[in-house]
């Protein structure tokens, strides 16, 4: 069974977040998003490159022990648009939730022009519009359009 | 024309641009005696019933770069309507040096003046400072972001010697830094120009620009030299290319002179070619272009006080 042999892959979790449908090749960048480089203490099971009847192949990543925040899951939708998220309690999905495309990312990335308004010591977050291919400062308009994950910056 | 603040020339539409452009020949005229209207009076403001209604009207400055003569310019132009101005002063006097934030520094001011024009080396500082204070903002130049007054009384100057329909303009020189270039570029879209780059690779528009040149649909052509392209233009719009960009003399010498352009260079234009620069310049112009008809580069920087007199009338 298709079940059986997708558990052997990446394990179930008890209490935490499933992300799951992440464009192949993404997963070690919603890692980053996440801001999980193993120096923590979460157990995560990455799958990459699963056979995938909808996306042909797809990275799988779960996170045991952590609920996504809304931020969190605006700036997945950047880098993984077709993800899915499951919140799991107690071995169960509670919620599942498709990432939707945010209009504006706030306070998540930081704006890679050194000369920008935000990136010096004034008090006002950063905020980014997302357009079709990319996001763009709302205060400098410098456009990012790939490698969001270097410019995250999620407590 | 309904504008809050002043942040990029991006926010006008072509109503609004030729509202603020009429004004500022209105104002032109009134200067130089002949109203609109052909009619006789002394030539003054007060006539156009403007200055009673500015006489109250404070406009804070607050410069965090050095500029003379956009400073100068606003202050006439308030002046000339009647009101006044209450300055900053320099950054090095202000309680910005003892490291207070913008966000901090136009509050305060804000309680002072009824306008803040802002002059910032960070690029969306007057968008920042829109959103903490309740009086209009005005753009004069944040980083290499924006300048829309400039580009105001630059479309007021290409209105005045070639007509903003059908143009074909030659924009050249530092077009990666050159703040009067992107608000130009931009604000040229809202009208059926043609529009020339000419730069060297290294400082070529920046990839935002070209997003919304390429947005808004508006004819784009790059180039690295001016040759081809000349005998076509309407307008060349001339920028300086800054000494600071190059790590090497030798490399900066190069690329000016081969983005200057003088008297011999000019055979191949148009005799109607105009010239423009937001000056300073250093070198880019040959002075001996200065007697030729071909030289609008004063008569732009002139046109900075009527332009700007009509956007503060119709501001606040
Ligand atoms: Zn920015």
């Amino acid at each position: 069974m298709s079940d059986d042999s997708h558990q052997l892959r990446v394990s179930k979790i008890k209490n935490g977040t499933v992300i799951d449908h992440v464009r192949g090749g993404q997963a070690l960048n919603v890692l980053a998003i996440l801001g999980i480089d193993g120096s923590g203490d979460e157990a995560v099971s990455v799958g990459m490159n699963v056979p995938s009847d909808r996306m042909g192949r797809k990275d799988i990543v779960k996170v045991e022990g952590r609920e996504l925040s809304q931020d969190e899951v605006d700036v997945l939708s950047l880098i993984a648009p077709d993800a899915t998220i499951n919140i799991v309690r107690a071995y169960d999905v509670i919620g599942k939730h498709r990432v939707e495309r945010p209009t504006e990312v706030v306070g998540v990335l930081s704006c890679p022009n050194a000369n920008c308004i935000t990136t010096g010591d004034e008090p006002v977050a950063s905020r980014f519009a997302v357009l079709g291919d990319g996001v763009r400062c709302a205060y400098c308009e410098t456009l990012i359009r790939e490698g969001f994950a270097d410019h995250i910056d999620v407590e | 024309m309904q504008h809050d603040h002043v942040l990029t020339a991006k926010q006008f539409s072509r109503a609004d641009i030729e509202t603020v452009l009429d004004r500022a020949a209105a104002f032109d005229a009134r200067r130089e005696g002949v109203p609109p209207d052909g009619s006789e009076h002394d030539g003054s403001d007060a006539e156009a019933g403007v200055s009673d209604r500015h006489a109250e009207t404070l406009l804070g400055l607050l410069f965090f770069e050095p500029s003379t003569r956009t400073r100068m310019s606003f202050e006439t132009a308030i002046k000339r309507l009647g009101g006044d101005v209450v300055d900053m002063g320099s950054v090095e006097s202000s309680s910005v040096k003892k490291g207070e934030t913008l966000a901090d520094t136009v509050r305060v001011i804000e309680g002072y003046a009824d306008a803040l024009v802002l002059r910032h080396p960070s690029q969306g500082a007057a968008k920042m400072a829109s959103e903490y204070v309740d009086v209009p903002v005005i753009n004069a130049g944040d980083g290499a972001g924006h300048h829309p007054t400039q580009t105001l009384l630059d479309l007021y100057t290409i209105r005045e010697h070639a007509g903003l329909d059908d143009l074909t303009i030659g924009i050249m020189g530092d077009l990666k830094y050159g703040r009067t270039v992107h608000s130009l570029a931009q604000a040229l879209t809202r009208f059926d120009a043609t529009q020339h780059f000419v730069s060297p690779e290294s400082l070529a528009l920046p990839p935002d620009v070209r997003y919304d040149l390429d947005e808004a649909g508006t004819s784009v052509h790059s180039h690295t030299d001016l040759e081809s392209v000349l005998p076509d233009l309407d307008v060349l719009y001339v920028t300086r290319i800054q000494r600071e960009r190059f790590p090497d003399e030798n490399e900066y010498r190069a690329i000016a002179d081969a983005y200057g352009i003088d008297l011999e260079t000019l055979e191949r234009a148009k005799d109607e070619l105009s010239i423009m620069h937001p000056l300073p310049r250093v070198d880019e112009i040959d002075p001996a272009i200065d007697d030729t008809d071909h030289a609008a580069y004063f008569d732009q920087a002139h046109s900075g006080i009527p332009v700007r007199m009509a956007l503060l009338d119709l501001l606040l």
